[in-house]
């Protein structure tokens, strides 16, 4: 069957076979030195690059690049639409705070803690979720998010309630605190993105990847194959749960402490938004997907203050003046004229310039949607 | 020197059809045509693409290929407006709405203004009697007597009818056939079949199709009487059975 | 004992609702497959428009109250009708993204509420009945209560008598069964689709304003909780089915009552927990189709 997948084929004698991976290996290091160069952006970047701003700005949409990978992996790659993402997330920013705070241990086995919780919530409610597929599925995360949400807020003591919960900085070293030290925890997450992504890029190689990939696409094949992808696709969600989590803990380092919209449904969404504008099914465009976003709303929101938006008739002020209500916009846009997203996009006008078959992710999953004889699928 | 009637255009006209599900192939390139009197039937063994054929003609999956209904194209058109031109389907598991009333399945499937209701009721009496029995509720024969009334009911063209016999007790099987007989007396029916009975009695003409393709046409009687091609090709003998 | 019929009576009172939201979920889920997740934005605008005319009118009286539930149906049909029209259909058969456009709609209509009217939630007031109590067998049961009951109720016989009398309701009870049998009937399945999601527009409008009554304020994020609430009741009571709508509505506002008043406010997760028992045991849902 023909497995399409985000990875450039590695074609011997084929032109500019290895050029992705020297593009990202570039990148990588282009990213380590920023921080020690003046480069100045104005209107994209609030200062030079070696600005705590900027760091602190840049490092965000590495936080969210790693976060839109990990939803890439399960919505990409496995096809499980899920909205309750962000509980993954949101787990270990908390579980790093509650750690740090409750159980008194240093950063490196706190972050470990933290991982380990977010993986245990990810089994039980995974496992759960899975009971059913597609829409309800969706659904179903969704109320395991909301949970989750409502749990975060109603526990003051443990959480912060709706105030959210500071970074203990006691247990965590030095050189990660403070914002004279913006420029370690920009390289921090900037690990971070790069450990994720190399995550995601070994399962979508892996046979685990391949098996998912089948599974989305017609898993009545692969279990008459004799294969099993309720596992595949468990394996698959959780492992796109603990690189949530790692972004999570990355924010929680980074912010110097978390908020309660990190666990809920919403998040959720604006990980989806920037997936679906980078491009469902391509890793880059996920990073392009989270980096564009939080850009284009850290960015918008200074726009929305400035003088000659005010100077607007209401009519226009009023929606001009909302950052989410563009992107929302901009999202159904691109949703019913570009579903390729950024990504899918220029990947489809370079195949139809090589002659190949482009790729439409979400298509698949529609087809394999319609194949499926229910949409309420009873497991075995 | 004879005297030759020309004989009127075929009713319905498939060439090239391909159609594919979820990304998988079910129909390669069928083409064949059906006459526009009689019951032509399709046949082949389980899996070769003849359910498949007659929801591509309709529309029900996605296909390619040219299909044309008394001249006209209608491959190109959403499946409600194929129906409307003319195409009674009696779909194979009958499909009949188990929620809804005899009468209220009936009623739903009636296009014209004016619905050969008399028509219906006289073929199918037992119908009558169970009009406000829930659909879902009545054995497999009866339901199979709704799926078809309801081709039935309209002003049709031709009828696409898909196995109607199946899981049918014998004598069931002989008053679909008596039905589907009357039907053939004023509209002409395209008739996936395995019981190869029921083709006998009722086929003038007969496709067979394998690998999703079409593989032999003609006579339905000559097919059958030809052991060897009906062995081959359907798996089973043509033989008469008493 | 009051206590036991104050859990009772609210919780059917909370079920109704629920069931308000959650009746036009599951009809347009059934229907057309596609999980709407602009319903909240339905909800919530019609609630912000049935304020405003309360407030032109004056909050204090019934005629306003009534009106204001009125208009509330209209501007969810009609925004529902548009939504349906401009972003779902164009998308026809093309079911996940039909839930994205749904989710960005909902994105977007949130966040131009709270450019519209302001991020703070506002306190609305109603005729001052709604205010008070009525005792039932030592019971006080706050009143919004009572019209919550009464609404769901008319609205619930409203839509079995369209299912079971009309052509329309035919056609979709059908269509929720086997949607392409009904087009191979020769019926234009899609001017069903704008129909139920008006219906499911109009009856979460009415929602949306009984809402307000009922927390007493109005906010750009109304519809996004008890969306939620909804969605869970849908998936319990079985997609596409009305019956297990209503039924699972109530059991679910009981259990949470329940929880809340014994278990220590923990009506939320008990009920998440419910969804959870639910599809470990019977995923269909309660009156949910066979796989």
């Amino acid at each position: 069957m023909t497995l399409t997948t985000g990875i450039p084929t590695l074609v011997r004698g084929r032109k500019g076979a290895y050029l992705p991976f020297i593009a990202g290996g570039a990148l990588v290091v282009l990213m380590a030195v920023l921080p020690l160069l003046n480069i100045s952006l104005p209107g994209i970047l609030p200062g030079a690059t070696y600005t705590p701003g900027t760091l602190a700005l840049l490092s965000l949409c590495m936080v969210f690049a790693a976060l839109a990978l990990s939803y890439n992996l399960l919505l990409g790659t496995a096809g499980m639409l899920s909205f309750g993402h962000a509980l993954y997330f949101g787990a270990g920013a908390y579980g790093l705070g509650i750690a740090l705070k409750y159980l008194g241990v240093p950063l490196w086995p706190g972050i470990f803690i933290a991982l380990l919780g977010g993986l245990a919530i990810a089994l039980v409610t995974g496992a759960v979720a899975m009971r059913v597929s597609g829409i309800p599925f969706a659904m179903v995360t969704l109320a395991f998010a909301q949970a989750g949400s409502v749990l975060v807020r109603r526990n003051q003591q443990v959480t912060g309630g709706e105030e959210g919960m500071r970074l203990p900085v006691a247990q965590v070293p030095e050189w990660l605190v403070g914002v004279v030290n913006t420029r370690n925890l920009y390289w921090f997450t900037l690990v971070v993105v790069v450990l994720v992504y190399l995550i995601v890029l070994w399962v979508d190689r892996s046979r685990l990847g391949h098996l998912a990939e089948a599974a989305r696409e017609n898993e009545l094949r692969v279990r008459v194959l004799g294969l099993r992808p309720y596992v595949a696709k468990l394996i698959v969600f959780l492992v796109a749960a603990g690189c949530a989590s790692l972004a999570g803990i990355a924010y929680m380092l980074l912010q110097s402490g978390t908020q309660p919209s990190a666990v809920g449904a919403d998040l959720t969404i604006t990980v989806l938004v920037m997936v679906v504008l980078g491009g469902v099914g391509f890793r880059w465009g996920a990073i392009v997907g989270g980096v564009l976003y939080t850009l284009l709303d850290q960015r918008l929101t200074v726009l929305a203050r400035s003088e000659w938006i005010s100077d607007l008739p209401d009519v226009l002020r009023i929606p001009l003046s909302e950052p989410l209500f563009l992107l929302g916009v901009l999202f159904i846009l691109v949703v019913m004229f570009l579903p390729g997203g950024i990504a899918g996009t220029i990947d489809g006008a370079v195949r139809r310039r090589r002659g190949e078959r482009t790729r439409a992710q979400l298509a698949r999953l529609d087809d394999a949607e319609q194949a499926a004889p229910e949409q309420v699928e009873v497991r075995a | 020197m004879t005297a030759h009637t020309a004989a009127p255009p075929p009713i319905l006209t498939v060439a090239n059809l391909s159609a594919s599900i979820a990304g998988q192939q079910v129909v390669e390139d069928v083409s064949f045509e059906v006459p526009a009197t009689g019951i032509t039937a399709v046949l082949g063994r389980n899996g070769v693409g003849k359910t498949s054929t007659l929801r591509a003609i309709l529309g029900l999956i996605h296909r390619r290929g040219v299909v044309t209904l008394a001249g006209e194209r209608i491959d190109g058109l959403p499946t409600h407006r194929i129906v409307q031109r003319g195409v009674g389907y009696v779909p194979e598991d009958r499909d009949v709405f188990a929620k809804l009333t005899v009468a209220e399945n009936l009623a739903l499937a009636e296009r014209d203004r004016n619905p050969h209701r008399e028509f219906v009721a006289a073929l199918f009496p037992d119908l009558v009697a169970r009009r406000n029995q829930m659909a879902g509720t009545l054995s497999g024969g009866q339901q199979q007597m709704v799926s078809v009334a309801r081709a039935l009911l309209n002003e049709n063209r031709i009828l696409l009818v898909d196995e109607p016999t199946k899981g049918l007790a014998p004598r069931i099987v002989g008053e679909v056939a008596d039905a589907l007989a009357e039907a053939a007396k004023v509209v002409p029916i395209l008739l996936v079949e395995q019981n190869l009975d029921v083709v006998r009695r009722l086929a003038a003409d007969a496709v067979v199709i394998a690998g999703g393709r079409v593989v032999h046409t003609g006579r339905a009687a000559d097919i059958l009487a030809d052991d060897a091609l009906t062995t081959r090709l359907l798996g089973v003998s043509g033989e008469v059975h008493t | 004992m009051s206590s036991l019929v104050l859990i009772l009576l609210t919780g059917i009172g909370l079920g109704a609702l629920y069931f308000l939201v959650a009746s036009g979920l599951s009809l347009i889920y059934g229907l057309m497959h596609v999980l709407n997740f602009a319903h909240g934005a339905f909800l919530t605008l019609s609630a912000f428009v049935g304020w405003q005319v309360a407030q032109a009118l004056g909050t204090g009286s019934w005629g306003s109250f009534l009106a204001s539930i009125l208009v509330g149906a209209v501007v969810g049909a009609v925004f529902a009708t548009v939504t349906e029209l401009v972003l779902i259909r164009p998308l026809y058969e093309r079911h996940i993204e039909q839930v994205l456009v749904t989710v960005g709609l909902s994105f977007a209509a949130v966040a131009l509420f709270e450019g519209i009217w302001g991020t703070d939630a506002i306190n609305i007031s109603g005729p001052v009945w709604l205010r008070g109590t009525t005792e039932v067998l030592g019971a006080k049961i706050p009143n919004t209560y009572w019209v919550l009951m009464v609404a769901a109720a008319i609205v619930l016989a409203a839509l079995v008598l369209f299912l079971r009398k009309t052509r329309y309701g035919m056609i979709i009870r059908a269509g929720v069964e086997n949607r392409a049998m009904v087009t191979a009937l020769g019926i234009d399945v899609r001017r069903s689709f704008t129909l139920v999601f008006a219906i499911g527009g109009a009856a979460a409008g009415i929602g949306g304003v009984l809402a307000m009554h009922y927390s007493t304020f109005v906010s750009a994020h109304l519809g996004s909780t008890l969306l939620i609430f909804a969605f869970i009741v849908t998936v319990i009571g079985g997609l596409g089915s009305l019956a297990g709508a209503a039924i699972a509505s109530v059991l679910v506002a009981v259990l949470q009552q329940f929880a809340n008043f014994y278990l220590d406010g923990t009506g939320d997760f008990i009920v998440v927990a419910l969804l959870a028992v639910v599809l470990l045991v019977r995923p269909r849902g309660l009156l949910g189709r066979a796989a």
